[in-house]
């Protein structure tokens, strides 16, 4: 297809028909009962974090220092966001977007109107994807806060001049590198498969290997860019640490490029096999 | 763009399980009934042709448009579905405002054609109340509004009669006989036939995911009369029973079978024939083995979907 030919698409109907896609799926991203699960997983690390602070403050401890505890904030991401919160948090918003309807009978609304398949899958995937990033950034914001926040003026100090600031910045954007990584990889998960919890298992197993898998393996995961954009190292590999295959980090912008990538390709995957979907309401 | 809608040898399996069978239909404008018993393939067919599945085996067009392209599809079809299920906490106004916004209407377009189709279907008054609220009559008109609230060529509906009470189903045959004298498609399946042989100007009779019969509704019936009967004999005297059936008017066709063991009879009328076949075991000690109807289908799919009334219409 020629330039020419991609401009002249019906671009801004598509646009229209994934808006209003958006204003009926964002009600169910936020307010069904399923939402409730992600409330609560995002809130988690959140509590543990004020709890953290709130137990230094009662101890008046000031033995460990602020770099200690941003140390500490790079597992709380990795372990309490990137592999439970936003990792389930997309399975459940993104592997049901098709799937779920399949099981309430409702999937037929909307193919039974004009709009591509693909574009129904995009307004679905938008839906969601506003609602993972908006939960999961904030929490995240809310975590670091409240995890320093004990530190009192030193803490300010170190948001404001001593790269707080910026670090917080390349968590918020790993999380929504994260929610558009796992979220792409369940919205075709919950095409393919009728149970999508079994691939959801699958996929957690290879993302949890990843630090013992050969470099090129590595760099067919989403973990791999997620941990190449943290501001602080972690090692994760723990008493296996022998066994783990240590890679070299990829740069930001391979990081960032590759996750765009990875999560495009899923996209256009899914929006192909959308097009191949039959109502079959099991009885 | 044509103006049937054109099945050519579509058949559908569900796995193993026979959907419809080399269903060849050319449907013209006008009210098409759809009709047949429980299991016969009318939603599978419905279903077909608005690509919510799609064939095994051959080609469907609506209007020119293959199924597989909803964008352009659903412009000119609504489709009436059986399934009785909406999406979550909507009233029926927003079934259908939404619905038109997705068609990427503007607002006050959506919301023009929403309560137009309401106003059709008599559901102003509950229009803001949640589907979820409504009795079945209700919940079957709203679909009755989705299916035509943007005024679409062809509306299939799938049973929109089934739990309508007497005035609401004289208001809603009303409706497709206006909708069909305006020229559209309107396609309306059911399993009672005198249902909708009155208004449709052509029927077709399916059975075991088989058509039967289709056209209009008198040649059904004449073709279901003078379809001739085959039954299969056996017995142990072929050419004289094929003798004396030849004397019978009504008897079209004799074939005795190869190994001289059987016949094939045609016939327009199996009560006589069953009737001449007793006085002959009677008169001449005819030793009959097996006597089976060898195509029962037209007859005992019209008997039963015409509940033996039938031949008095
Ligand atoms: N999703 C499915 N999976 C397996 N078999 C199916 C499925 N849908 C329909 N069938 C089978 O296909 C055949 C035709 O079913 P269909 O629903 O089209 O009949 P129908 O005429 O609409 O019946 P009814 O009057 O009960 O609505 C039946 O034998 C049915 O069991
Ligand atoms: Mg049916």
């Amino acid at each position: 297809m020629s330039a020419d030919e991609i401009k002249r698409l019906p671009w801004s109907l598509w646009w229209t028909q994934v808006l209003a896609i958006m204003r009926l799926e964002l009600r169910k991203s936020f307010f069904s009962r399923r939402s409730w699960w992600i409330y609560l997983l995002a809130c988690l690390p959140a509590l543990l974090t004020t709890g953290h602070s709130l137990i230094m403050w009662s101890k008046g401890d000031w033995n460990h220092a602020i770099g200690f505890d941003s140390n500490v904030f790079g597992y709380v991401f990795l372990f309490g966001y990137v592999r439970l919160g936003i990792y389930f948090g997309c399975v459940i918003l993104f592997s049901n977007l098709f799937r779920g309807e399949m099981l309430a009978r409702t999937l037929h609304y909307y193919l039974l109107a004009p709009v591509r398949r693909d574009v129904l899958a995009v307004g679905k995937f938008l839906s969601s994807l506003a609602a993972a990033v908006l939960l999961f950034t904030a929490s995240v914001v809310l975590s670091y806060v409240t995890l320093f926040m004990h530190f009192g003026r030193h803490f300010e100090e170190f948001l404001l001049r001593g790269g707080g600031l910026e670090q917080l910045g390349w968590y918020v954007a790993a999380t929504a590198l994260a929610c558009l990584g796992y979220g792409s990889v369940f919205l075709l998960m919950g095409l393919l498969f009728r149970n999508p919890m079994l691939p959801a298992a699958i996929v957690m197993v290879w993302e949890g290997i990843n630090a013992f898998l050969p470099p090129l393996l590595k760099k067919i995961s989403i973990i791999f860019y997620l941990k190449s954009l943290c501001p602080v190292p972690v090692t994760e590999s723990g008493g296996l640490a022998f066994l783990a295959m240590e890679t070299d980090p990829a740069p930001a912008w391979l990081a960032i490029a590759g996750l765009l990538a990875l999560a495009a390709a899923t996209l256009a995957y899914a929006g192909v096999y959308a097009r191949r979907i039959e109502i079959s309401y099991a009885e | 763009m044509s103006r049937e809608i054109v099945f050519e040898n579509v058949s559908k399996f569900y796995g193993e399980v026979l959907g419809v069978n080399r269903v060849n239909l050319s449907i013209p404008p006008g009210i098409t009934g759809l009709v047949g018993p429980n299991g016969s393939g009318k939603t599978t067919l419905m279903n077909l042709m608005t690509g919510l599945i799609r064939p095994s085996r051959g080609a469907i067009r609506i209007l020119g448009i293959p199924p597989d392209r909803p964008e352009a599809l659903f412009h000119h079809v609504g489709y009436c579905t059986q399934f009785d299920s909406f999406p979550k906490g909507m009233t029926g106004y927003q079934l259908l405002y939404s619905f038109l916004r997705v068609h990427a209407r503007p607002h006050a377009e959506a919301n023009r054609l929403a309560w137009a189709a309401l106003e059709r279907v008599s559901l102003t008054e509950a229009a803001h109340k949640k589907i979820a609220a409504y009795s079945k009559g209700m919940r079957q008109r709203v679909k009755l509004a989705h299916a035509l609230c943007h005024d679409p060529q062809v509306m299939i509906l799938d049973e929109p009669l089934n739990g309508l009470d007497p005035m609401a189903r004289a208001e809603t045959l009303a409706l497709f006989t206006e909708l069909g004298a305006a020229g559209r498609h309107v396609i309306v399946s059911s399993h009672i036939l005198h249902e909708v042989d009155r208004i449709s100007d052509q029927v077709v009779l399916l059975s075991n995911g088989y058509v039967v019969a289709e056209g209009q509704i008198r040649g059904v019936r004449s073709e279901v009369k003078e379809h001739p009967m085959q039954i299969l004999i056996r017995c142990n005297r072929p050419s004289e029973l094929a003798s004396r059936l030849f004397l019978e008017d009504h008897v079209v066709e004799a074939r005795i079978h190869n190994d001289g063991q059987g016949m094939l009879v045609r016939t327009r009328d199996a009560d006589s024939f069953y009737l001449i076949l007793n006085r002959l075991v009677l008169e001449t000690g005819l030793e009959v083995e097996t006597v089976a109807p060898a195509d029962e289908d037209v007859h005992s799919v019209y008997e039963y979907l015409v509940g033996g009334e039938g031949e008095n219409r």
